[in-house]
């Protein structure tokens, strides 16, 4: 897939920017602490790019807690990590998951 | 800031609550966070003048309750801290006296007693408050309480105070009276290097082994303060001995038998009482504070009708000195104990001596010291 | 599995999951809070918080700073005690709106009016969440708590008119869903001198949404997306709050003053060096 196509993928553009392809969108990994979940769907209200959505499991607590639906779309954004109260919610930038791979 | 101003070394003719102040900035106390209550409140002023001309921190708060918190805090913060107030005040004051005897910071309140209950008589004597010293807090807790005769006597055991909440890492309660506070008397002041002051009990070692409430030999925890990176959690709640609150029966057992025990089994060096007389005496007046003195010329009065008369003069009124009393009550003929309130230590005496002896109250409510003839007539009656 | 969260190192991890309820925003307000330091660049060492009791004072237990849970009401004494005796210390106060406000009211306006250099985050829920949603100080014109069955007939107090009026340098409101700009005012209080204030609009899904009917706090976070009007520099008179009417948020004071123990030791100097 090309950047371009990727970009589209995330961003919803009105018109096609002269340096769409210059423009790198950032991407990112949302990752859940699925047993500090209390299912309050901040989350999954709050993120702009509807990445996730309320499972159907329980976790140890009895709460359902969020899955990643959309897994391209995430931005990196940071909104989820910071809007959770429970602290059962973060991200990781691309960067930092390659830098993570790389050390193996 | 004068470092010449700090211990004014030499003899002088002193008031009560000048002397307390003294006391205090020769104990090393920098912070003072009060509210003006008659007859404590030339302590504050005094210090107001003081503290600038050495660098300590003087505060006049809101009311007392806002004074005790600040002063916790600035414990916290590593400053030797006190308050004074007087009866009203101290009331004020109790649930956060609970809060330091719970936390463990050490700190000073001294209560210059007056008339009560209520608002009273704000500029006459009482000593009214000696229970609420040790109970007035809700909860368990023990507190150690100590009670000055003179001007003298206020700044000694104002250092001393210093001293032992440091030891035990718990407040000290002076309790002083208006009389002994409002007195003008001879006050020797001694060099800096013949004033003995106890070092803050403070936790050298790797930070990540440090628990806030893990107690030393004597039952005492070592202390930190805030700001040098031991991320210390400090609770009014029951804590673990990491400082965590955990509300079970188990920790409350654990931590309340700890604080009442800390100061229970170090009584022994804790307490200290004066004795005149006491090996052959035949009745023997307990008192303290300002009732103590008048209580000398009774002496003087029940000797010269032939009386073997001893004082038991307690220094520090918490812990009571059970141990000595009840050693004492089965020599006397009685315990006479005269107190400026309608009975207070009476019923302490009175425990203690266990129905062996007898035992006469002399209560005054307050307003005067007592008439050293009613006391002399209590030391007869009891011969009877 | 215990996996780590990129906060957890500011968090007293085995603390958490921490006993507010599902729908809380206080546990939101402490990211911000997080992120805040981490942005601010603060000495962690010498960061200190102090609160009081109910919902909002348990976050003295969850950071990994030097943390004073002290008694109901008492935080801001306990905290000058602390800022004035070491100065060094970047004081933060972080309770609710029952005990900052009721029971700690006149240490609230004294501290405001000395400008004693602290930040003070007050957790407004509009009631006493923790001991089962009494009305409180801040409780809206005819809202109903446990203690006002029938519905509250007393007038609340408009928090950023009282620091304002008290005195305090820098004031502040936004809601628990207003993440970044919280933060960003949390930075800025941190590195005022003197006294900070900013309140946190927080949904209360147990208590006080519960007995007003206002569904679970994402309803209550949807109803401050839709109802909250930003208006920087807006007079704090202005932005009274009533039952679930508009809330003004923005920054509304940010001024200069000098902070207590900097006018005190000026004074004193000025006033004592020209004495022999």
């Amino acid at each position: 897939m090309s950047v371009s196509s990727l970009g589209e993928k995330r961003m919803k553009y009105w018109r096609k920017p002269l340096d769409a392809d210059k423009v790198k969108v950032p991407h990112g990994e949302v990752r859940i602490i699925k047993d500090r979940c209390k299912g309050c769907s901040f989350c999954v209200e709050y993120c702009p790019r509807d990445v996730l959505e309320l499972s159907d499991e329980f976790n140890i607590k009895g709460y359902h807690p969020p899955y990643v639906k959309d897994e391209e779309a995430c931005v990196n954004c940071g909104l989820c990590e910071l809007v959770c109260p429970e602290f059962a919610i973060y991200n990781i930038s691309e960067e930092e998951l390659e830098e993570k791979d790389e050390q193996g | 800031m004068n470092k010449d101003r700090e211990i004014l070394t030499g003899e002088h003719f002193m008031n009560g609550n000048f002397a307390c102040a003294e006391g205090a900035i020769a104990a090393g106390c920098r912070f003072f966070a009060g509210y003006p209550i008659t007859p404590s409140s030339e302590i504050a002023e005094h210090i107001s003048v003081r503290f600038p001309e050495i660098g300590g921190l003087f505060v006049q708060m809101e009311d007392e309750l806002a004074s005790m918190c600040a002063i916790l805090g600035a414990s916290w913060g590593g400053l030797k801290s006190m308050t004074v107030t007087s009866g009203p005040g101290f009331s004020l004051m109790q649930e956060n006296i609970g809060l330091g005897a719970m936390t463990e910071t050490p700190c000073v309140v001294v209560n210059i007693q007056r008339g009560g209950p209520s608002t009273g008589l704000p500029t006459l004597v009482g000593q009214q408050d000696m229970m609420q010293a040790r109970w007035g807090s809700h909860g368990d807790y023990e507190i150690i309480a100590l009670c000055p005769s003179s001007p003298q006597e206020l700044f000694d055991f104002t250092v001393k105070a210093f001293n032992l909440s440091e030891m035990y890492r718990v407040p000290v309660l002076v309790m002083g009276d208006e009389v002994v506070g409002h007195m003008s008397e001879r006050v020797v002041i001694p060099p800096k290097e013949e004033i003995e002051l106890l070092p803050r009990r403070k936790y050298a070692g790797p930070k990540e082994k440090y628990l806030p409430f893990k107690p030393d030999k004597d039952l005492v925890p070592r202390m930190v303060t805030a700001g040098e990176g031991y991320h210390i959690h400090i609770t009014g709640l029951t804590h673990d001995e990491k400082g965590y609150p955990v509300l079970d029966a188990e920790t409350q057992n654990k931590l309340v038998s700890r604080l009442v025990n800390k100061i229970r089994k170090n009584a022994d060096k804790i307490i200290e009482i004066e004795e005149k007389n006491t090996e052959d005496a035949e009745v023997i007046v307990v008192s303290y504070g300002i009732s103590a003195r008048t209580s000398l010329r009774a002496i003087e009065l029940a000797e010269e009708e032939g009386i073997k008369v001893g004082m038991l003069r307690l220094i520090t009124v918490w812990p009571f000195p059970e141990k000595r009393i009840h050693q004492l009550a089965s020599k006397v003929v009685g315990f006479v104990v005269p107190e400026i309130n309608c009975g207070q230590i009476v019923y302490e005496v009175e425990r203690c001596v266990r129905g062996k002896t007898k035992v006469t109250l002399v209560p005054h409510a307050g307003g005067h010291i007592h008439d050293p003839k009613d006391i002399f007539q209590a030391i007869r009656s009891i011969l009877k | 599995m215990n996996e780590k969260h990129p906060m957890d190192y500011l968090l007293r991890e085995d603390r958490i999951p921490h006993i507010w309820c599902p729908g809380c925003g206080i546990g939101s307000s402490v990211s911000c809070f997080i992120m805040a330091l981490e942005e601010s660049g603060l000495d962690l060492n010498k960061v200190v918080v102090v609160s009081g009791i109910g919902c909002t004072g348990r976050v003295a237990g969850y950071v990994k700073l030097d943390s004073f849970h002290t008694t109901h009401g008492r935080a801001i004494p306990f905290a000058t005690g602390l800022a004035l005796a070491n100065p060094e210390l970047k004081v933060v106060v972080y309770s609710g709106d029952g005990d900052l406000i009721a029971i700690g009211g006149n240490h609230f306006i004294h501290a405001a009016r000395r400008n004693i250099n602290m930040t003070v985050i007050c957790v407004n829920n509009f009631n006493y969440a923790m001991t089962g949603g009494q009305a409180g100080p801040t409780t809206p014109l005819y809202a109903k708590a446990s203690t006002t069955p029938y519905g509250c007939f007393e007038q609340p107090f408009n928090l950023v008119h009282l620091a304002a009026a008290s005195g305090a340098v820098y004031v502040a409101r936004w809601t628990a869903l207003h993440l970044r700009r919280l933060t960003k005012s949390m930075v800025e209080a941190f590195q005022k001198k003197g006294f900070s204030f900013i309140e946190v609009i927080s949904p209360c899904p147990t208590a006080y949404a519960r007995r007003n009917r206002l569904g679970d706090g994402l309803a209550q976070m949807k109803f401050y997306h839709d109802n909250s009007i930003i208006r920087h520099g807006a007079d704090p008179k202005e932005a009274d709050i009533g039952f679930q009417t508009k809330i003004v948020v923005g920054k509304f004071i940010d001024v200069e003053r000098p902070d207590y123990y900097t006018f005190l030791n000026e004074g004193l100097a000025k006033v004592m060096g020209g004495r022999k």
